[in-house]
């Protein structure tokens, strides 16, 4: 019973997660059947969603789990149904594709894992093992109040260090949004039925055949 | 919940469970978790044999009789056993993994989201801060159990049926957040508890009340909650006429049966859900626990077995508001016959997502102007007023906002003044 009690569960719990995830998506990798790939990627970025929940970051899980898993996988599904023709559902990686994918990710994984350990407190090992506080983050309204660009609940700091901080997350949030109105529009101009202009009318193509 | 466990395993056992150990955390979550598989599960029988009794009233007719005495109210148990007793088929051309694993996918996804429904007054199986958000989150996942069910059976049927249903779900979802949003805007918080006690009191202060277009809203709202737990007139995914079963054409036995219970579940869910955000949730229509002084006061801590009582007359208040929901989605599958698909997207998008908005534009409009509302008519004094909940980062930010201590001391202030 004692045994059982030193174990850190929150730890535990992480592990499960973090293996979850590292597993289905080494099973993305792996597997060759399309709508399997998609399964597996949405089961590995659940599990992300669960580490999420298990740092008290309720908000960002959930969004999560809306964005990513509901409405990005939705859409994968759609578009992976509409072209499953036969060339497609079982893809067969060859070895150079291999090795590209390799390149690109190894990069990634290195600037990711050398960006990770320049955090100072991750190079340190914790002073001991600290009981871990959960409820005392709960709450979503400091990330509202910086992606709406001020901090009102930090007016009283004095600190100019510190206030340069508080300005929020207004211009990159504005940035992104605009991005994602530009794609919308672009993805829908690419998507409507072409049209010929003749004599200042429009008419549509098909149309044209007939007498 | 856990220290008590803990608390009388420490006084039974001596010294073998610390007061703070893992087995009651463990335990509690044990309770918790077959409180409500049992709430899905019963639920579903209950619902069913509801349905078959309703269709036959509605259609001039009894219903089931024999199983069970008068009421055949066995008839769902016997048709249990049937499902478990049947053969488990897998077609040839499936895809045997994802067939197999699809109803799993769409009753977790139902039955996750029952965690953060509180049932009373902080009686949630988890209570999260974000709680409306979460469940909604969730339950746009059932969607996908059903996709793969469609894709991995190898039947067109099966496809048709899931191609149909993602192209609603997906679509719904849109009004549906839309009408979610005015009852969390009106109020101020995305905690369904917090929600749900800010209309204590008489019935004046339920927020379909509030002013007309919360009124309206709930309307769509419920439109919504009907095609997106994919019941009549919007079954389009197991049109029987068109499509023989749906999505669901080639399962049997207790495969089938996940799916029928993840779909009551979402029923009662979404019901639920109307029940916390416009009817008041856990509060009656006149506070009589209030009157009693039996019901918690805000804030207060330990246990009385009056303040126990109105707890779980909160739990009969809201199970019987969800119920009437799901009576009433019933009554709507059994009168209105079947959309196109054609017409099911044009009620969404050319119905019911201009209607939320305008609905949306209304309320705050309404909220922000100070208009009157029927909830000035018996104003709830007891608890801590609205205005104090949505301004909690303010009345927060003095105590701990001095620079030696950080992001962390403040938040859990306003955790607390926000929701516990």
């Amino acid at each position: 019973m004692t045994l059982v009690a030193a174990i850190n569960w929150h730890s535990v719990a992480f592990l499960f997660f973090a293996l979850v995830a590292c597993g289905l998506a080494l099973a993305v990798v792996l597997a060759t059947h399309v709508v399997r790939m998609a399964f597996y990627l949405t089961l590995c970025l659940g599990a992300t969603a669960g580490l999420f929940f298990l740092a008290g970051a309720e908000f960002v899980g959930a969004m999560q789990l809306l964005i990513y898993v509901g409405g990005t996988l939705v859409l994968l599904i759609f578009g992976v149904m509409l072209t499953s023709q036969a060339r497609f559902i079982s893809m067969q990686s060859s070895g150079a594709e291999w090795v590209l994918a390799a390149v690109v990710g190894g990069a990634l994984l290195l600037l990711l894992l050398q960006a990770a350990y320049s955090v100072p407190s991750w190079n340190t090992p914790p002073p001991a093992e600290a009981p871990v506080e959960l409820a005392a983050t709960r709450t979503s309204t400091p990330i509202g109040l910086a992606l709406a660009g001020v901090r009102v609940d930090k007016l009283s700091v004095t600190d100019p260090q510190r206030q340069r901080g508080l300005s929020g997350y207004l211009l990159p949030f504005v940035i992104v949004s605009v991005h994602l109105l530009v794609v919308l529009i672009g993805a829908g101009y690419l998507a409507r039925t072409k049209r010929h202009v003749l004599g200042g009318a429009s008419t549509w193509r098909g149309l044209e055949d007939q007498p | 919940m856990a220290q008590f466990f803990n608390e009388i395993l420490h006084r039974l056992t001596g010294q073998w469970v610390a007061v703070d150990s893992w087995l009651g955390y463990v335990l509690a979550a044990g309770v918790h978790l077959f409180l409500l598989i049992n709430v899905v599960a019963v639920g579903a029988l209950v619902f069913i044999w509801l349905e078959r009794k309703v269709a036959g009233r509605i259609q001039d007719r009894l219903g089931p009789t024999r199983v069970g005495g008068k009421f055949g109210w066995l008839q769902t148990l016997a048709d249990g056993i049937k499902l478990i007793a049947k053969e488990d088929i897998t077609p040839k051309d499936a895809d045997p993994l994802l067939f197999k694993l699809a109803p799993y996918v769409s009753f977790a996804s139902s039955f996750t989201a029952y965690m953060a429904l509180p049932f009373a007054n902080g009686w949630a199986a988890q209570e999260i801060n974000v709680g409306v958000f979460f469940i909604v989150a969730v339950l746009g996942l059932e969607v996908f159990g059903v996709i793969l069910a469609g894709y991995a059976s190898g039947s067109k049927w099966s496809l048709f049926g899931g191609m149909r249903e993602a192209a609603q779900v997906v679509s719904y979802e849109v009004p549906m957040g839309l009408c979610i949003v005015v009852p969390v805007l009106v109020v101020g918080s995305m905690n369904l508890v917090t929600i749900g006690e800010a209309q204590a009191g008489w019935f004046t202060n339920w927020l379909i009340f509030h002013d007309p277009f919360t009124f309206l809203v709930f309307f769509v709202y419920f439109t919504c909650a009907v095609a997106s737990v994919n019941r009549a007139p919007f079954d389009l995914a197991e049109a029987e006429s068109e499509l023989v079963a749906g999505f669901h054409t080639e399962y049997s036995g207790l495969r089938w049966s996940f799916f029928f219970m993840a779909e009551y579940g979402s029923m009662f869910l979404v019901s639920g859900l109307a029940a916390i955000l416009f009817f008041g949730g856990w509060n009656g229509p006149i506070p009589l626990m209030r009157m009693l002084g039996w019901a918690y006061e805000q804030g207060e801590v330990g246990w009385r077995v009056t303040g126990y009582l109105a707890q779980l007359a909160g739990v009969l208040n809201f199970i019987t508001k969800a119920v009437l929901g799901v009576i009433v989605m019933m009554w709507v599958r059994w009168t209105l016959p079947r959309l196109r698909i054609d017409q099911v997207l044009t009620t969404c998008l050319k119905y019911c997502v201009p209607l939320a908005a305008f609905c949306f534009v209304g309320a705050m409009l309404w909220k922000a102007l100070g208009w009157w509302s029927p909830q000035d008519l018996a104003p709830y004094t007891l608890g801590r007023p609205m205005i104090e909940v949505r301004e909690s980062w303010v009345l927060a930010a003095d105590p701990a906002a001095s620079p030696q201590q950080p992001l962390r001391q403040a938040a859990r202030v306003t955790s607390e003044e926000a929701g516990r």
